[in-house]
């Protein structure tokens, strides 16, 4: 009650901190469009564009090579994170990307799906390459020390929690559930969550792909 | 001696057919397949499942010659993280239908006897809270499929409800913004 009151004899805050937060969406806006003096690109998925940092990591890909994040520009990559052992939502996430692969058509050859493993212990190179090769030639697996796959989790504010081991064993991974898609620059530029449709992917990866680097 | 024997077979085969529906004979299976992974990796299990009865039933899990464990799991996208965790049955409303379906509730299978290969037909016994069996014939499909595929075993179910809710699927929306 008393904060109804207040709500009602006061200049309406709400309504300041909406003009306030439009203010600086606007002014920011503005001064992204400035320093690249072209029209924001029209994605629709989750504009993460200057909020996350460039794609980098120190990893091995599933042949056993060390790889940086340099390995992949002029690429337009889509980053994933999970584990082999997931019978169910990494199977899912990863046959709906080959799906949009096709969609892509020859444009596809430009892109690779990066499946990072949040599960290093079991996931050596040699699984990994199997597991992403049943989904799609473009994939690539990578793994790495603990270390170096919670660095990059961390990097883009990615989670990951090893669950109890069941009496024989096997345990399960709960992982972020997001997609993140970089441009050939290697720039974080949006974020797929799982409501995320197809045809928005595809159509946010075919206007990256079809965009100039330095754009 | 070989009458009476008769006799008992036929009583036992007549009583719960005449008395008691079981859940079994309520249920219609279809669009079964498995996702098969590489390697030694755990499969996964799929299918609609429909009851055409008047009593809800619970799917409680399944078994099979081939897979030496057959566990029903749940998975869920919660805050942008998704989770598997094994539950003890999934429920199929009176004159309704559930699914097993990726993102949401699902067979895992696990240590397999000899590699399974898309392709291959592969039966599982289903089993339903009342203590009832169902055996039902699953089709093998490679692991990018998103289907049962154009050679399923069990096909669609004239009828089928087409705006069925899938309940927790991954596409399900949440964390819209």
């Amino acid at each position: 009650m008393r904060h109804l009151k207040w709500h009602r004899n006061s200049f309406h805050p709400q309504l300041a901190t909406w003009l306030l937060l439009a203010g600086i969406a606007l002014f920011g806006a503005v001064a992204l469009g400035g320093c690249q003096r072209t029209a924001p690109l029209p994605l629709r998925l989750t504009n993460i564009t200057g909020h996350m940092p460039n794609l980098d990591f120190a990893l091995t890909d599933d042949t056993g090579k060390a790889v940086t994040g340099a390995e992949y520009r002029g690429k337009v990559v889509l980053l994933y994170f999970g584990y082999t052992h997931c019978p169910d939502v990494c199977p899912l996430t990863l046959a709906q990307l080959h799906v949009s692969m096709q969609r892509l058509g020859a444009l596809a050859e430009d892109t690779r799906i990066l499946f990072v493993s949040v599960d290093p212990a079991r996931d050596t190179p040699a699984i990994l390459k199997s597991y992403v090769n049943a989904f799609d030639p473009r994939a690539v697996g990578l793994t790495g020390t603990p270390r170096a796959v919670e660095a990059l989790s961390k990097r883009y504010r990615s989670a990951y929690t090893r669950e109890p081991a069941t009496s024989d064993g096997s345990y399960e991974v709960s992982h972020s559930s997001a997609i993140y898609v970089f441009d050939r620059a290697g720039r974080a530029r949006v974020l797929a969550t799982p409501s995320a449709t197809q045809d928005d992917l595809v159509h946010d990866v075919r206007l990256l792909l079809n965009t100039q680097a330095n754009s | 001696m070989k009458a009476l024997g008769f006799g008992m077979l036929l009583c036992a085969a007549l009583l719960p057919g005449t008395v008691y529906a079981t859940s079994a004979q309520d249920v219609r299976v279809s669009q079964a397949w498995l996702r098969i992974l590489p390697g030694a990796l755990p499969a996964a299990g799929y299918a609609v499942v429909q009851n055409t009865g008047s009593q809800p039933i619970v799917l409680t899990g399944a078994r099979s010659t081939i897979y030496g464990e057959v566990m029903l799991h749940f998975s869920s996208v919660a805050g942008g993280t998704s989770r598997m965790r094994m539950v003890d049955g999934m429920p199929i409303p009176a004159h309704g239908m559930a699914h097993l379906a990726p993102g949401s509730y699902h067979l895992m299978l696990t240590r397999a006897l000899h590699p399974v290969i898309p392709g291959d037909h592969v039966l599982l016994t289903l089993s339903f809270d009342d203590g009832s069996t169902l055996n039902t014939t699953f089709i093998a499909r490679p692991a990018n499929a998103v289907d049962a595929g154009p050679d399923s075993v069990t096909p669609p179910a004239t009828g089928t409800t087409a705006n069925a809710a899938l309940p927790g699927t991954h596409g399900a929306a949440q964390d819209q913004d």
